[in-house]
């Protein structure tokens, strides 16, 4: 097997309690809930029409199903509990779906245009009311077949729940082969459900941090591949390199400005002392934002770009702090309950905050809402949970954790109800970063 | 590859088209630095106290110095560990940094590395200024008996680096270090 193209693979696993769960084989993965919502909604995912007179080069349908039930609001049909098989909205007989309890049901065909070359029509009903939510018609090449079935899905999502679905997105994260003191780290893109794992950077040295720019279109990450912390952003398609950032001492934590021509990132003094300034990746100029003796780090953009949040010691242990980069003045405070409350990610739209926050030395993560900062919830279980990462649509919380000594990832909806693992096969993966909505 | 990916709409009886174009991601590996060799930074750490002495490439003069303090324990010891969450250098170790002050400041154009750590907990970011406080901490307190500044280089490794892999603490006593790395 080449390690260097490894799969991730999700387990299933029933924990008491659960209402409702699905198990899906998907070609190399099976997909397994620790918790699903208890109202998922139930839909049938009917197989697709193959092109006429050929095999279907892709079972779009199964990898529709997979995404659905992977958010855990939706529970979908087993196929071989289908007595019937349409393909359109004219051969469904809707009667005999209600009875099967499905509140949806999705129907399609692929027709082959040319050789490599397919339509994917499709249809999703209301199976109550009998009528058509949305039809499409997707033109791709084989190659795009499996991404054209996540924007499939993407919009089934969107059109059910009301939210913009995130299938069809991308993650990055950082696997750590081997045993120390000979360990090989990557920096690796996925799909979002973890397929198509590519490595983009390989060291014998420690890589951190990977964050996406807010096109899509790089990565910002730290590598020790110069036996010092330098940052470096890598342009996906080409691979090509730019040592930003090998100032004397740490060079950390970057983060884009939602308009991609800056980076916040930390950086020391002789003494060792941390703290955050903003480089101005055009002209190169850096722009000092904390001053205090503390450790000062993790920042990250508000989504309007005026304020900065961060990771403060300042006042003993670590606290997230906010800090207006238009009016300056002092950091304010965000978090005050416990010892410890550290790397703030700010959801999509604005309206909230997930850290890491440790209550009886388990590191777990919270939310806090950031109208009402009375209002932190801990969303996860674990004692290693940390670098929590938002979904472009906010709805779900990618981190890393550990599980069986070994480093995993995991996910949470943000309303905590849903939650699901994802392991790799091997080596250990962490430092999740979910990436933007595609423009490809 | 170029993939094209056009979407047409289909509700009720109007058609609306609407087309974007996209190019299939091709993902090279980078030229520079797609393996980079380990490098030699890890020489003279690991372990705990007692520890026996790593040879140094090229630098007989540093070589020269370590060996003249041959058989003495303190100066053996290339290693300082930490309790949790403190960068506080433990009595225990007052010998081990008063000998190796001794030694750089015999010897003046010896130049050691402190490699700061922490263990695996917390938040990989913030681990990284707690390894930096605990390598200034022996910094701070080598320069107190005289070693010179231009003498001492120091780096985090955060919790990136352990020396013991396992979730317990007998593991994250001996990830919690510094590691005193002469540099040839």
């Amino acid at each position: 097997m080449n390690e260097a193209f490894r799969r991730l693979r999700f387990l299933l696993l029933l924990t008491a309690g659960c209402v409702s769960f699905a198990s899906v084989a998907n070609g190399e993965f099976v997909v397994q809930i620790t918790r699903g919502q208890d109202n998922a909604i139930p839909i049938a995912v009917v197989p697709f029409a193959p092109p006429q007179g050929a095999a279907a080069p892709f079972d779009v349908a199964a990898l529709v199903a997979h995404d659905l039930d992977g958010s855990g609001r939706f529970k979908t049909m087993d196929r071989k509990d289908m007595i019937d098989q349409p393909h359109t909205g004219a051969e469904i007989a809707f009667d005999d779906w209600r009875r099967l309890n499905n509140d949806y049901i999705l129907v399609g065909r692929l027709n082959a245009v040319a050789a490599n070359r397919y339509d994917i029509v499709f249809w999703l009903y209301n199976v109550l009311t009998r009528q058509p939510l949305l039809g499409f018609q997707i033109s791709t090449d084989t190659a795009g077949l499996r991404l054209a079935s996540h924007q499939l899905a993407d919009k089934v999502f969107q059109a059910i729940v009301g939210i913009r679905g995130a299938f069809a997105t991308r993650i990055a994260y950082v696997s750590v082969l081997g045993h120390v003191p000979r360990r090989t780290y990557q920096l690796v893109v996925a799909d979002a459900d973890g397929a198509n794992p590519r490595v983009i950077m390989q060291s014998a040295q420690p890589l951190m941090s990977p964050a996406w720019s807010p096109d899509g279109t790089r990565l910002a990450y730290v590598s020790f591949e110069d036996h010092q912390p330098s940052i470096y952003v890598q342009v996906l398609k080409s691979g090509a390199r730019r040592l930003v950032s090998d100032a004397a001492g740490v060079n950390q934590a970057p983060a884009w400005s939602p308009d991609g021509r800056k980076l916040a990132l930390t950086l020391s003094n002789r003494a060792g002392n941390l703290d955050i300034f903003v480089l101005d990746l055009a002209t190169k100029g850096l722009t000092r934002i904390t001053h205090d003796p503390g450790i000062d780090t993790e920042p990250q953009w508000s989504p309007d770009g005026k304020s900065l949040y961060f990771t403060s010691d300042r006042d003993g242990g670590p606290q997230v702090f906010e800090k207006s980069l238009a009016r300056g003045g002092r950091a304010l405070r965000l978090t005050f309950a416990g010892s410890y409350n550290a790397r703030p990610r700010v959801s999509p739209d604005g309206s909230q905050l997930a850290f890491v926050t440790r209550e009886h030395g388990a590191y777990r993560i919270a939310t806090l809402d950031l109208k009402n900062h009375n209002g932190m919830q801990v969303l996860t279980k674990g004692q290693f949970d940390v670098s929590p990462s938002y979904a472009p649509n906010g709805a779900v919380i990618l981190y890393a954790t550990r599980e069986r000594g070994r480093g995993v990832l995991a996910l949470v909806s943000t309303d905590g109800r849903v939650q699901q693992t994802l392991m790799a096969t091997v080596g250990e993966v962490e430092e999740p970063a979910w990436g933007p909505f595609r423009s490809d | 590859m170029k993939r094209t990916i056009a979407m047409t709409f289909l509700i009720g009886g109007a058609l609306l088209l609407a087309a974007c174009h996209g190019k299939q991601a091709v993902v090279n590996q980078p030229t520079a630095g797609s393996v980079v060799p380990a490098g030699g930074s890890t020489s003279g750490s690991a372990a705990g106290s007692g520890t026996s002495m790593t040879p140094l490439a090229g630098g007989s003069a540093a070589a020269a110095a370590i060996a003249n303090e041959a058989n003495n324990a303190p100066l053996d010891t290339r290693v300082i560990y930490f309790d949790f969450d403190k960068s506080e250098i433990k009595p225990q170790y007052d010998d081990v940094i008063t000998a190796h002050a001794r030694t750089l400041t015999a010897n003046p154009t010896l130049r050691i590395k402190l490699e700061g750590n922490t263990d695996e907990r917390g938040t990989r970011e913030y681990n990284i200024g707690l390894g930096e406080r605990r390598a200034q901490a022996v910094r701070s307190a080598l320069m107190l008996q005289g070693v010179a500044d231009a003498q001492i280089t120091t780096i985090s490794y955060g919790a990136e680096r352990p020396a013991v892999e396992g979730d317990n603490e007998a593991a994250w006593s001996k990830n919690r270090r510094v590691d005193m790395v002469y540099m040839p």
